[in-house]
Order: C-alpha cells, then structure tokens, then sequence
C-alpha cells in the first residue's frame, strides 16, 4: 500500500512525459504500416507467460522453457541483438544503452497478462496498472 | 677481433649471472613476502547498469519507439 503511493507521487512529476509517449504511440497505432506479425508460436509463449520481457531489452524465460521455446528466444534475442548493435552505432551509443532502453519501451508495451521482469530480477505480470520500472525509464 | 668476440661472450654470461643474482632474491622475496586472500563465499557481482545513465536513455528513447516500431515481429 505505501509502495503504491510512492510510485504514484513519483510518476506525477513526468505526467506530461507520459502523455507525450502516449500520443506517438496513439499516432503509431493509428498509422498502418507494413508490420510483420509475431511468430505465432512466439505470441502463444507471450500470450501463455511463459516468456517474457526483461529490463536488458531481450525476452526470458519467466517458467523453464521447453527446447523449442528456447530456442525461439535464442533466436529472438540474436535478432533483436543485431537491430539493437545497428541503432547503437547509429546513434552513437552503446549496444547495452541502446538494448536497456528498448526494455524500459518494451516493458512500458506488455499487455495484461503478459510477463516482464522488475529491475529487482523478479517475474510479474502485467495488469492494468504501470508495470514496475528502473528508475531510469523515461 | 678473437679477443673482442670472447670478451664479448664473456660480458653476456657475466650480464646473465648478474640477471640471476638479481632475479633470485627477488623471486624469494615476492614468495616470502606473499599476500594471502581470502576468496569471497559469496560471487563477486559487478553492475553493469552504471554506464547506463538516465540522460542517455532519455536521448535514445525515440530512436528505441522507432526501432520496435519497423521490426515489431521480433519484439
């Protein structure tokens, strides 16, 4: 109870932060792109909790994955490993700066149900509420 | 020259015997004098995270939206 009231007073200073990450995600939604689709066995995992998002930026294992669920974060993780060593150096970053805010984004983008992983290592799904984020999050 | 080449050769064994008589206390010293640690029973753990400091995470947060944006079937 007291942990909620913190956090409460501590997301009240960036409200306008918020609303704004809110709006371009409204306008990214709103604009149809040429997405691909998620894997659908990657979406069942998701879908299922039994992967999820961590705050390095790459997905996990929130219960012990069967061979195939590993290797499909295995996968997953090199793939988003390369987008995320691409942007690094175009933006003149770190790959671990690059990836750790691409986790703070993603964790920010879990739906309810959904599994992400607190900066305290721990396993939590999502609800309706703000999802438990390093400090450094914008 | 016979003379300059032995006495060279025997310059280079004395700079070698001088190495040794050198070498040898020094290594006896570093042995007698060796620092003990004790190994840590819990595992050394390094955080990473302070390269990461907020102000960057905040320049590259729209370049991060963009790139989930155009490769959302990897994340």
């Amino acid at each position: 109870m007291g942990k909620n009231v913190m956090r409460m007073t501590k997301w009240k200073p960036t409200g306008w932060a918020l609303a704004a990450v809110a709006a371009t995600a409204a306008v990214a939604l709103a604009v149809p792109s040429a997405m691909a689709q998620r894997d659908p066995a990657y979406a069942a995992a998701r879908a299922a909790g039994q992967i999820g998002e961590q705050p390095d930026g790459y997905l996990g294992f929130a219960t012990t994955p069967t061979p195939a669920i590993r290797a499909l974060v295995q996968d997953l993780n090199i793939k988003r490993k390369a987008a995320y060593t691409a942007s690094a150096q175009s933006t003149g970053s770190t790959v671990e700066q690059f990836a750790f805010t691409s986790g703070c984004n993603l964790i920010a983008k879990t739906k309810p149900g959904e599994k992400y992983q607190t900066p305290g290592g721990a396993w939590k799904t999502r609800d309706a509420s703000p999802p438990e984020r390093d400090a450094r999050c914008p | 020259m016979k003379r300059n080449k032995s006495g060279a050769r025997r310059l280079a064994i004395d700079v070698r015997h001088v190495a040794v008589m050198i070498g040898a206390p020094t290594l006896m010293g570093a042995l007698a004098g060796c620092v003990q640690i004790e190994t840590p029973d819990k595992p050394i753990e390094i955080n990473l995270n302070i390269n990461i400091r907020q102000e960057v995470v905040y320049r590259l947060d729209g370049d991060a939206k963009k790139l989930i944006e155009q490769n959302s079937e990897i994340f």
